[in-house]
Parts: structure tokens; sequence; C-alpha cells
């Protein structure tokens, strides 16, 4: 195929998503967040569990991967006194290509001092309405209205609702597996873990609620097993202060961010990675190191909020594509 | 075994001991979790779509079935007889397994047929074929406007939509997924 053909439908996409861009600088901008570079080849690229990272070789006394979230050297800012940061860039993840996936794709990632995780959820629902808006015209995808304020929903509202299913967050994975096969859930012999669990009824009955929905959704108060670096519920210890911003458009439901109160304290922490890194061993994962500089820095952290939005998907949300190779140059298999 | 990374649109699997053929697989990852397939799969003996998110990681079961290269000869009563490219060995498929299949089938049709315990259970037509219209009213004049159609009988007696410029004993090119008119073929 010739690059014109390849490309012909993609032009005017590839030329909003530029819009998109100058629109999320000037948003973020006007807010005071100050716009950071941040690296992208790094001693750690994170522990979590389910992202697999891309190895540079050669890289230098240590070994170094590809980011896949700039998260670690943002919240050393944040430590280290700049309150209202945010950056603009790509991140890595291997063996991610489906629809909504491209193993390298654009995340706008910021963080707020002082803020709480509800008040960065209000941000993120005036940046994706204001994004709309400045490319479109208009405040809905089709019949889906994206005025603000948003609905939000608590994951246990959403299981109790849909899932037929009392969620607490501090039981364990054979009692989540009970009450999940009680409710008359389907559940492979294979998923044991939590997570697993978790995913499978959220994926087969959550989700397709959320995307006949004529809404989109801020879902938080995540269970304390999905509690990835975001910090416990003063007042509830078994969820914690994490939210996700799920829009159905016309390409199918989005997942668009993934934000926290932060977890601020070092040692539980250290213990969360440690935990990682044993679920790794047992799983024969590749086992990265724990970034100590990102640890101790973590004491000096104000109380803040940050959040993870995938650039790529907003610009599928706001163009009305269902595959995110219609919005990059250049999909992992076109390169 | 598969794994689920074999998952693709025309693989054929065994869940629960029942055949399905994958119509459709897509990589899903739910922020913080482990990857999902979600599938789309049709039930090879009795007809039906279910929908399946399958975790990345699990073994599917092969489905024990034969594919076999067919070429459709000729209809006798309700059955359609087709003879094996290789053997030249002729079978009859019931109208039930042929399904609507039967509207893009004319003589020395070659297609893919499916066999579960030495049983025809699916048909795979080629994407496109090509057919004769026996029949069709002209277009009335003046009206080219839109995706205005008119109703035109295929070879195999059939009935589809076609534009209005499109004229009885032409050739056309069809979708047979879609079941749609695609282009006149010039012959």
């Amino acid at each position: 195929m010739t690059e014109k053909a390849r490309l012909a439908r993609r032009l005017p996409l590839l030329a909003a998503r530029a819009r998109l861009n100058r629109f999320l600088r000037a948003h973020l901008e006007g807010q005071g967040f100050l716009e950071i570079e941040a690296p992208i080849c790094v001693p750690s690229p994170g522990l979590e569990v389910h992202l697999d990272a891309f190895v540079v070789e050669n890289a230098g006394p240590s070994q170094r991967y590809l980011i896949t979230s700039p998260e670690y050297q943002l919240k050393r800012l944040v430590a280290g006194g700049l309150e209202k940061i945010y950056a603009l860039g790509k991140v890595f993840r291997r063996g991610e290509r489906g629809r909504h996936h491209n193993p390298e794709f654009t995340m706008l990632e910021w963080y707020a001092a002082g803020w709480g995780w509800d008040e960065l959820a209000t941000s993120v629902e005036a940046l994706v309405a204001g994004a709309l808006r400045t490319l479109t015209g208009s405040d809905s995808l089709g019949a889906v209205s994206l005025a603000t304020p948003w609905p939000r929903r608590s994951v246990r509202a959403l299981f109790e609702a849909h899932a037929g299913v009392a969620l607490d967050g501090d039981e364990s994975a054979e009692a989540l597996r009970d009450k999940l096969a009680r409710a008359g859930h389907a559940l492979p012999s294979s998923a044991a873990r939590w997570d697993d669990l978790f995913f499978t009824v959220f994926l087969d009955v959550i989700e397709p609620k959320l995307a006949a929905s004529d809404r989109p959704v801020i879902v938080h108060d995540w269970p304390r097993p999905l509690a990835a670096l975001a910090r416990a519920r003063a007042d509830d210890p078994r969820v914690v202060e994490r939210f996700e911003a799920y829009v159905p458009s016309p390409g199918g439901l989005l997942e668009v961010c993934n934000g926290f109160g932060e977890l601020v304290d070092p040692i539980e922490q250290r213990a969360r990675l440690e935990a990682d890194l044993e679920t790794r061993r047992l799983r024969g994962l590749p086992a990265y190191p724990i970034d100590e500089r990102f640890l101790a820095a973590l004491g000096d952290m104000p109380a803040s909020a940050g959040v993870a939005l995938g650039v790529d998907r907003l610009a599928m949300m706001i163009l009305g594509v269902d595959d995110i190779a219609d919005v990059l140059p250049f999909a992992v298999e076109e390169l | 075994m598969y794994d689920t990374s074999d998952l693709r649109k025309g693989l054929k699997v065994l869940i629960e001991g029942v055949p399905y053929v994958v119509l459709e697989a897509q990589f899903v990852k739910p922020g913080k979790g482990a990857a999902f397939i979600r599938t789309k799969m049709k039930n090879l003996l009795y007809g039906g779509n279910i929908e399946r998110n399958i975790r990345s990681g699990e073994k599917i079961e092969q489905a024990d079935v034969e594919d076999r290269q067919m070429s459709f000869l000729y209809k006798e009563g309700d059955d359609f007889v087709f003879m094996d490219q290789t053997s030249y060995e002729q079978i009859n498929i019931s109208k039930e397994t042929v399904d609507d299949n039967w509207k893009w089938l004319k003589d020395n049709t070659v297609i893919q047929v499916t066999f579960y315990n030495n049983r025809p259970i699916d048909l795979q037509l080629p994407n496109f074929v090509e057919l004769k219209i026996t029949h069709s009213e002209p277009g009335a004049k003046g009206d080219t406007s839109g995706n205005v159609t008119k109703p035109a009988t295929l070879e195999t007696g059939a009935v589809i939509g076609v534009p209005l410029f499109v004229n009885e004993g032409e050739t056309i090119k069809i979708d047979t997924r879609s079941g749609g008119y695609l282009e006149r073929v010039k012959r």
C-alpha cells in the first residue's frame, strides 16, 4: 500500500490530534500547571503485575527500561516543591495491541499538590468536555451528553446494581469467588486471584452497562486489592482513593483515565512494591528493580492527587473512530 | 490446545464440549487488570452466537474439526450435493446446514465445508462471488439519486437490491458476508 493510500482517511484525524494537543496544553497552563518533559528511559518501569516493559540494552552501568508511565519522576518533582505539573508524552507497554491499545501511546499525566481525588476528577471532566467542545463545537457524542458534572458511582454501587454482589474489598479471593458464583456469574476455573475474578465480572456485566449508558461516569472507591499507587480512604480502608472515567462513545466504551489520591507513605508504598515483586517472582514475570529514589522522595511529597489520561483514546472519542490506529500516524504493525 | 494469542477469526475451538468458530477476537485490558480476549463465537452445531471474555494465558481446547474444499454440484430435493476437491467423494448437505449460503451457491463454486465427527456442520463461502442477474425491471430514468435500489433476481434464485443502472443479463460482484451488491463485472 502506498503511503498516500494508507493515510488517505487519517489525514484529517491527525490534524485534529494536533489541535487536541494544543488544547490540552493551553487548558492545563490556564489552570497554572507547568509542563514537564519527563524522561523516557528509566531505571525502573514500575512493578505493576499486568504491565510488561521494554528493556533498553546497553543503556549504561545499570539496566534501563522505557517508561510505562512517568509517575515516579513526576512525583519526585512534586516532592521537590513543584505543586502543579503535567507531562504530555509517550509511554510504552509491551504486547498491548487491540482496538484501544498500541504498545507506544500518548499519555497526559497531571498532579496537583493539596487537591483531593474528587477535585481532580472534576478537572478531568472539564478537560475532556472542553476538548470535545473545542474540536467539535458540541457537548455530546451522538446520544451521549458530556455536560459536566458527570455521574459518579463507586465500584461497590456498580457491583451491587449490576452484578448483584456486595463487594467488601477485604474478602479473600475464595470468599469473592463464592459470592460471585452464588450470584450466578460464570467464572473460569483458572481465575483464582482476587483481581482476575473481579475483572472477569467487570468485563462480563459492568462494562456492557457502562457502554449502554447515555452519560460518562467517574468510577471511584476501588477495592483495596486494586489499589496500585492510591491511598486508602481514611474512613474505610477497604477501598482506596482511585477513580477512572468511562465514556460511552461511537467507537465503544472508552476507559480514558486513571487517577489517585496519591499514596505518600513510603513504608506502605515499599510494602506494596515488594508484594508486586513477589507476585512477579511467583508468576515467572520479569522482576524490575524498586526505584529507591522515588521511595526516598515520597516522604517529602505533600498530599496530592494525580491522574493519567490516554490521549489517543481521547482523540478516538472525539473523532468517533473505533481503532486506535485511525488516530496514529503509524500503528505498531505499520512501522 | 490453543493459547489466547492464537484466537482469531475463523479458529475452531471447543467450549464445554461444543465446537465453535471464532467470529471476532479483540484484545482488551482493563486498567490495572490482566489482558482478556473479547470473543464472539458461533456455535457450529446448533447455530447462535455467544460472547466470551477469555483471560490472556488461558488454554482453549481445539475443536476436532476438519475443513475440506468442496465444489457445489447440484440441488437434490432439499439437499445440496457437493464434491470433495481431493477425493472426488460426493456428499449431500441439508438445507438447514447450508442455511442462507444457498443464495450465493452456483454450480462449481468451491467452498470450505467444516466436518465434526464426519458430519458437515458449517460452510464458508468465498468473501466475494460473481453472479448473473436473471431478472430485473429496468430502473426508472432520472431517479439516480442517493442509494435507491431495485430488486434483482440472481441465477441462484436469490433476490437482492441493486442500483437502478444495473440491468438484467449483467453479472455483479457480491460480498457474501454482508449479502450486499458491490459492483458490475465487465464480461
